[in-house]
């Protein structure tokens, strides 16, 4: 039985956060009422002039430079044809020939990948080829009831960017990847929410598969209907599935190009269209636009790339020492980067590694459970830091930190005053624990010989011993430090 | 150079016109006509770039910058038929 190839490409669409339209001035907002946000340009009405949005325009090449990309120095917008009721005009205003972005790439970060593919990532540190991004209007919503359609212009003309991939996705792993990895970037650059199940990040899915050895691309098939980062992995296993058995004969169906519909519950894609019911979409330039002259945009933009998740992670590696994984976790949100390097920099004495280890195991396993992420977060940066130097300065175990960062994320406050509200006060007041020490040491000599013989866990019972005594508030190490002076001394 | 041949049934598929026989022959030789005086257009080498658009102007844009539009009623008030504070139409089917 041959091997078989698996290629995918993406389309993306992402929605853009902009104060107003692609094409008017109508507020961008979610869940307004029904067609509260329309004006005669998005509702189609015949005579309304379009006029582009800087804003989207900017957020574009922006976009296209965090992921590599360059702008032509002319571009323009096109009319795409089709008959649809959710777009009245008949067209969709987007780009054709020269869209805003051209080339670059997607980064694929290990901790993008599915939890349970990051042990067996096959391309680790891959780069997804990009074809092109260009800015688009979104259309309508349509409802489907059960004897007619109801249509909401609220989103008709919201600014949307079509980010288009090379087919040089090579599994369903790392379609889930690349839609993650570029989610993080969209979201650092500010241009975009990009939640899935909020519909503000689509994804269309072209995918082919091909016996080994055989050089061109098999047949491309699209999936629409993906509405969540889960189902596209499970529409592309399916849909490969398919592929297989129709080219192994188990499926008597024939792949001929074509446009498939995911159905998430019932797990299987079924045909919405083949090609020859495709649209000709006649693509022309839009007479009522202007074509856009981008040099003086890209000049003022380029300033505003920001450090992107995978220098951010370099940069953690290197100038905190924190381990690839940890640098990976901290880096994978832009706040939770920001709070650990406001933590951070609060007070350079107190070690950044610790206080990573603190965020990702302590802060992030509260925080999951709590509306608002890290925004909301309880406890200060200034409080961890807090916290974690006197966990340094020995002055607290390790047990009771866990406690008092409990009481922090569950009440707020400083850690100084938790651990004297809690009488976690450590005793390092030497003279107090030598009067301890040299209590236990006159009632246990059988325990000094044993030391003295050279056994090193007898050593550790008097520690132990001294920290009982002083009800767990003795400081361990002045405690072994002083057992060690006076039992050998 | 393509052929200049219209296929009609296709494209009044897709501009979802249903025309008669007749209509279809007529306007099959009418737009066939077209395509001939592009195929004309089109052997002539000309000396000059591709232009998106008729007159030489750039950069028309907007700052980005929201303003309220319709009211809800008036919004609606050009649908043959209202649900839901929404556009009423036939059931659609994909
Ligand atoms: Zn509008």
């Amino acid at each position: 039985m041959p091997k078989y190839i698996l290629t995918i490409g993406l389309e993306v669409h992402a929605q853009l956060t902009t104060r107003s339209k692609m094409f008017c001035g109508c507020p961008v907002e979610f869940g307004a009422e029904p067609n509260t946000l329309t004006c005669p340009t998005c509702l189609g009405l015949p005579g309304a002039l379009p006029v582009l949005n800087e804003g989207a325009i900017e957020k574009t090449i922006l976009t296209g430079m965090m992921l590599g990309c360059t702008t032509p120095p002319v571009v323009k917008w096109d009319r795409k044809n089709y008959f649809y009721p959710d777009m009245p005009k008949n067209y969709q205003i987007t780009q054709f020939d020269l869209p805003l972005c051209l080339g670059g790439g997607v980064p694929l970060y290990d901790l993008a990948y599915p939890k349970d593919a990051q042990k067996t990532i096959a391309n680790p540190g891959k780069v997804v080829k990009l074809t092109r991004i260009h800015l688009e209007e979104d259309v309508a919503k349509s409802t489907h009831h059960d004897k007619f359609t109801t249509i909401d212009f609220n989103r008709a003309g919201t600014p949307l960017m079509e980010i288009v991939s090379d087919p040089d996705i090579d599994s369903a792993e790392e379609a889930v990847a690349y839609l993650n990895s570029l989610r993080q970037i969209l979201i650092y650059g500010g241009v975009s929410d990009a939640d899935m199940e909020k519909g503000q990040m689509r994804a269309d899915v072209n995918i082919s598969v091909r016996p080994e050895g055989q050089k061109e691309l098999g047949v491309k098939i699209e999936l629409k209907n993906i509405n969540s980062m889960s189902a596209i992995r499970r529409a592309i296993k399916a849909e490969t599935e398919r592929q297989i058995d129709v080219l192994e004969g188990r499926n008597p169906e024939k792949l001929v190009q074509s446009t498939r519909r995911w159905d998430d519950d019932a797990g299987v894609t079924t045909k919405m269209r083949d090609k020859e019911d495709s649209h000709d979409y006649r693509y022309f330039p839009d007479p009522d636009l202007i074509p856009l002259r981008t040099e003086s945009l890209v000049t003022r933009i380029r300033p505003l790339v920001p450090e992107l998740p995978h220098e951010k992670r370099a940069r953690f590696e290197s100038d905190y020492g924190c381990s690839a994984y940890d640098a990976d976790v901290l880096a994978s949100e832009k706040e939770l980067a920001a709070y650990y390097e406001a933590a951070v920099a609060v007070n350079t004495q107190v070690p950044a590694k610790k206080l990573a280890n603190w965020v990702i195991n302590d802060l992030l396993g509260l925080l999951k459970d709590t509306e608002g992420g890290i925004n909301a977060c309880p406890v200060k940066p200034e409080a961890l830091s807090e916290l974690v130097a006197v966990v340094e300065a020995g002055k607290i175990s390790n047990n009771q930190a866990k406690e008092v960062f409990a009481e922090m994320f569950a009440n707020g406050g400083s850690a100084s005053n938790i651990i004297k509200a809690k009488g976690f006060e450590q005793v390092s007041d030497t003279g107090a624990l030598e009067a301890i020490v040299d209590q236990i040491i006159a009632s246990n000599p059988e325990k000094v010989a044993e030391v003295k013989g050279g056994n090193e866990k007898a050593m550790n019972w008097f520690t132990g011993q001294a920290m009982k005594a002083s009800q767990g508030k003795a400081n361990p190490k002045i405690v072994t430090e002083i057992v060690r002076k006076k039992v050998l001394g | 150079m393509p052929s200049p041949q219209i296929d009609i049934h296709h494209v009044a598929k897709l501009a979802r016109l249903a025309l008669t026989e007749e209509e279809a022959a007529h306007y099959q030789q009418q737009l066939t006509r077209i395509l001939g005086h592009i195929d004309q257009l089109s052997s002539y080498t000309l000396d000059a770039e591709p232009s998106a658009h008729a007159m030489p102007i750039f950069d028309v844009i907007r700052p980005d910058q929201d303003r309220p539009g319709f009211e809800q009623n008036e919004a609606l008030s050009n649908a043959p038929r209202r649900a839901m504070d929404q556009f009423q139409i036939p059931k659609v089917i994909e």
